[in-house]
């Protein structure tokens, strides 16, 4: 019986190990000292590891492990979970792919949430934590939640659908223990709650909550509700509010909460009297503990120096909804001297850019979004000097997004020279297949300096004119590349073989509207067994060639989109016909349809992943 | 209808499954999963393969978008499958239509690109524009081609909605909430899709089921006025009247000012009874009210 406490020391192929057994017959319970030192255990990639060593190995694991991760909801039945994990506390579940923030995913795919609970309430009634990202979620499910399970406490929602205000009610209401409501990015169904009721549905002896996020719902709620709900919760650390709270409404919960560490506010557009001012000022000065900013819609410049006292602890000032200028933000920028992840609009422009630059010295992460994406014809926004700008004055910059108009190769070279540690890099330069706007050449360089100099690069988004060569510096240099994604770029089939024949860590690889085929498709059948998953959409694959990848490889889903009625019944037939999307990952077999069907099978575990990734 | 073929398939039991255990996918680590399909199980494969599924028109909101689209009350309204299936190609519930990269011709357009989520691109059209300062200046100059009245805080988006109008480029959306008085949900309505209040009305009509069909469908006759017009909302008519908030939080009636105002001007609408409307007491209304409740 091996004690050793580094379990990744063996990896004896498990010859021995089997999950049949472990599924047909009651478990041993594993040796305690062994189970003892498995449960410091944290991260999936060990835990997947330890898994592989033996049987007792493999038990103690199973019998230890208390967060599951899926970042592919379909990848595993629930019941091959319940049956191999007794004791999960805590569940991150992932839905629908990346491609569905963007429309390019159909309303009712799936990833329903609910045949989920209802393994987890007869399973693991003792479930704490739940976290969704792009899943659908519906009133009932909520429902499910908020009475099944007695202890539960953490609820995390980001980019879900498919509830409203009711079922916040609910959990309002039931969960007596709940720590964490956290919901971001939501599209909520149209059916509003006039009455805004669901804050009000925390009972009042119930104090709780150390993480409250209603940012992105969009009824007005009963402030009074609120305010007394705040003051009750002395350990909130984490409030962001919505559009709906006002200044002076924001001032009374700060009053009773300047303990916060993270703040959203509401609205910053309010006519305030003098001594409004001054009360707000006052009450931002008291929150000495404020690490992240966000929120500040319809900010005015005005009152942004209400905000200066609060800003010098500030790590992430989130500034994406408000729409400032260069002048302002960089006035506030001076307040902000430990900032290490700033995201922007680009009304800011490369002045303000500049403002960063020279202001932010432990700056890590950045993020410039456009204020009007789709306005060609106003030339504003950011451009390649801004970034330049930034990069010399933020050596310890690793992460960007930045939304542009205009870049060049030599400036993208400059970057990362100044930048060689970038491990999230992504450029969008808005108008598809648009060259260096200074050579006329593809951008090609550019990203082939980024793969080049940044070895450490785990993502990376294309944008501009690309050829061929781009992807050949990819596949080449891109050791550690795990995200891909392109749009509007390469010249044929050999880009995309470049990719799936270098790249050794690639795990997503997400592909619109490229000249693509089904070459290309089939050169990567190996790959696709060690990705998570493949996305395509208006490349030039046949359902042919989908039908033949099916074939070959049965491990792996493989799922056609059709955007119109007719093509369906012709589909059969015309084989030779393009295949709008398509997308694919591995793991266990067919998908469910709209009655949530699960075939069990097999299962997979992936590795673990920071949600925040996306 | 999407067309699957698994249910055909007959599953090899697990003593068939070569063991790779805490399977992880990727990242080098540990030993793959190999799983042997039994021959049964292949032969039973369909069409496309064991594994894969169709997805129809009915589940996808489609990649072209049209102008007509945008102004139906759909767009604005809910994911329902039903919808879905009335607009298999109405543009995403999300509008916000990207216009045409360069080099495309207008008819085709984009859809999810720029990569920008959809939450965050309501979000910025809606609140997002408020001009700064230095901005003031040049948007006024232009803005005085426009509007009689120059508002300040909502110059931008109004000049932007203009230019994009001026160029034939897409809508941007712009979502409002409407509540009618008595009912307590409310609902959305994207003024963007619309350019004049005649549409407006008629869509708010339709959400909220305010008239009578003309030919009416319905058993129980009411004394409704019978629609000549596309909407009793705007002439006085009908028991409800439709109201506004401005920036300035006041109430207003819809219908005063020019449409483009309007919309620079709006927060959210609301269906309020006439007799409210008109500082009545709702009393006198009793029966009607009842009677229109009925209805919806």
């Amino acid at each position: 019986m091996q004690t050793d406490p580094n379990p990744n020391k063996s990896k004896d192929s498990p010859t021995n190990s089997d999950s049949t057994e472990s599924t047909q017959s009651p478990s041993p319970f594993p040796d305690d000292v062994l189970g003892q030192v498995l449960s410091f255990l944290n991260s999936d990639k060990d835990r997947s590891s330890v898994s592989l060593v033996c049987k007792d190995w493999y038990n103690a694991e199973r019998w230890t492990r208390t967060k599951l991760f899926i970042g592919n909801c379909y990848s595993v039945s629930p019941q091959i979970v319940a049956t191999r994990f007794p004791k999960i506390t805590s569940v991150t579940l992932k839905g629908k792919p990346r491609f569905s923030d963007f429309n390019l995913v159909p309303q009712n795919w799936g990833a329903d949430v609910h045949y989920w609970l209802v393994m987890f309430a007869k399973v693991y009634p003792f479930l704490e934590e739940l976290r969704l990202k792009r899943m659908k979620v519906s009133d009932e499910s909520l429902e499910l939640l908020a009475t099944a399970f007695p202890g539960f406490r953490a609820l995390s929602l980001m980019s879900c659908d498919g509830f409203s205000t009711d079922g916040l009610k609910a959990i309002a209401t039931h969960c007596r223990n709940l720590t964490e409501l956290d919901i971001q990015d939501t599209d909520m169904s149209d059916i509003d709650d006039f009455n805004g009721g669901w804050l009000s549905c925390f009972p009042e002896n119930f104090g709780s909550l150390e993480v409250l996020n209603f940012a992105s719902l969009d009824s007005e709620v009963n402030f009074d509700a609120l305010e007394r709900l705040v003051s009750r919760c002395k350990s909130l650390r984490v409030l962001k509010v919505n559009k709906s709270i006002m200044l002076d409404q924001l001032q009374r919960l700060l009053l009773q909460a300047p303990q916060l560490m993270e703040l959203g506010t509401g609205s910053f557009q309010q006519e305030l009297l003098p001594g409004q001012f001054g009360d707000l000022e006052s009450a931002f000065s008291n929150c000495k503990n404020l690490q992240t900013l966000s929120g500040l819609w319809e900010v005015t410049s005005i009152y942004l120096p209400v905000l200066y006292a609060a800003c010098a602890s500030l790590t992430f000032l989130n500034l994406s909804y408000a729409a400032l200028r260069s002048v302002e933000f960089g006035s506030l920028l001076a307040h902000c001297p430990n900032l290490r992840r700033l995201w922007v609009l680009d009304t800011v422009e490369d002045k303000g850019l500049e403002a960063v630059g020279s202001s932010c010295p432990l700056l890590e992460e950045l993020r410039v979004f456009p204020a009007d994406p789709y306005d060609q014809h106003l030339h504003s926004g950011v451009t390649e000097s801004g970034f330049v700008a930034v990069s010399r004055g933020c050596s310890k910059l690793h992460y960007v997004l930045y939304f542009c108009r205009q870049m060049t190769n030599a400036a993208v070279a400059t970057i990362v020279q100044y930048c060689p540690n970038f491990t999230h890099f992504r450029l969008c330069i808005m108008n598809p297949g648009r060259p260096d706007y200074l050579t006329n050449e593809p951008m090609d360089e550019a990203f082939g300096a980024v793969v080049k100099t940044c070895s450490k690069l785990q993502r990376l988004s294309v944008s501009g004119l690309l050829t061929d060569l781009t992807f050949e510096y990819i596949g080449k240099y891109a050791k550690n590349l795990e995200t891909l994604s392109v749009a509007f770029a390469g010249s044929s089939d050999w880009g995309m073989q470049c990719v799936l024949e270098g790249c050794p860590k690639l795990r997503k690889l997400e592909i619109r509207d490229c000249p693509f085929g089904n070459a290309a498709l089939l050169s990567g059948l190996e790959k696709y067994e060690t990705m998570r998953s493949l996305w395509m959409s208006s490349c030039n694959v046949t359902i042919t060639a989908c039908q033949q990848l099916a074939r070959e490889m049965p491990r792996l889903n493989v799922e056609g989109q059709d955007g119109m009625p007719h093509l369906l019944f012709s589909l059969f037939d015309r084989q030779d016909l393009l295949l709008p999307s398509l997308m694919l990952w591995s793991g266990t077999r067919a998908v469910k349809m709209a009655g949530e069907k699960q075939s069990e099978l097999d299962h997979s575990f992936l590795l673990n992943e920071n949600m925040r990734n996306d | 209808m999407a067309m699957s073929s698994e249910e055909s398939c007959s599953y090899p039991d697990e003593s068939k499954l070569e063991l790779g255990l805490g399977l992880s996918l990727g990242g080098g680590s540990g030993a793959k999963l190999k799983f042997k399909p039994s021959p049964t199980a292949v032969a039973a494969a369909g069409p496309w393969g064991q594994y894969a599924r169709i997805l129809t028109a009915k589940d996808f909101r489609s990649v072209v978008s049209t102008k007509e689209c945008l102004s139906s009350s759909s767009s604005s309204s809910s994911s329902s499958v039903t919808k879905a299936n009335n607009n298999p190609f109405c543009g995403v519930k999300r509008t916000a239509e990207p216009s045409s990269p360069p080099g495309r011709s207008g008819a085709s357009q984009v859809v999810g690109w720029p990569p920008i989520r959809t939450y965050r691109i309501q979000s910025l059209v809606n609140h997002a524009k408020s001009p700064m300062t230095e901005e003031i200046t040049s948007v006024v100059d232009k803005c005085k081609s426009k509007n009689t009245i120059v508002d300040k805080t909502n110059c931008g988006s109004t000049l932007n909605r203009n230019v994009a109008k001026e160029k034939g480029l897409v809508k941007t959306s712009l979502f409002v909430k409407v509540n009618m008085d008595g009912i307590p949900i409310g609902r959305k309505i994207d003024l963007s899709a619309h350019s004049c209040y005649a549409t407006l009305s008629q869509t708010l009509d339709d959400m909220f089921k305010l008239s009578a069909v003309v030919g009416a469908r319905r058993s129980n006759a009411e004394e409704q006025v019978v629609k000549t017009r596309p909407s009793t909302l705007l002439n006085g008519s009908s028991e409800f009247v439709l109201t506004y908030e401005d920036k300035e939080g006041d109430w207003m009636l819809v219908g005063d000012v020019p449409w483009e105002m309007f919309l620079s001007s709006v927060k959210r609408l609301r269906i309020m009874r006439t007799a409210e409307a008109n500082g009545l007491a709702p009393r006198s209304n009793e029966t009607n009210r009842t009677q229109s409740m009925a209805q919806i």
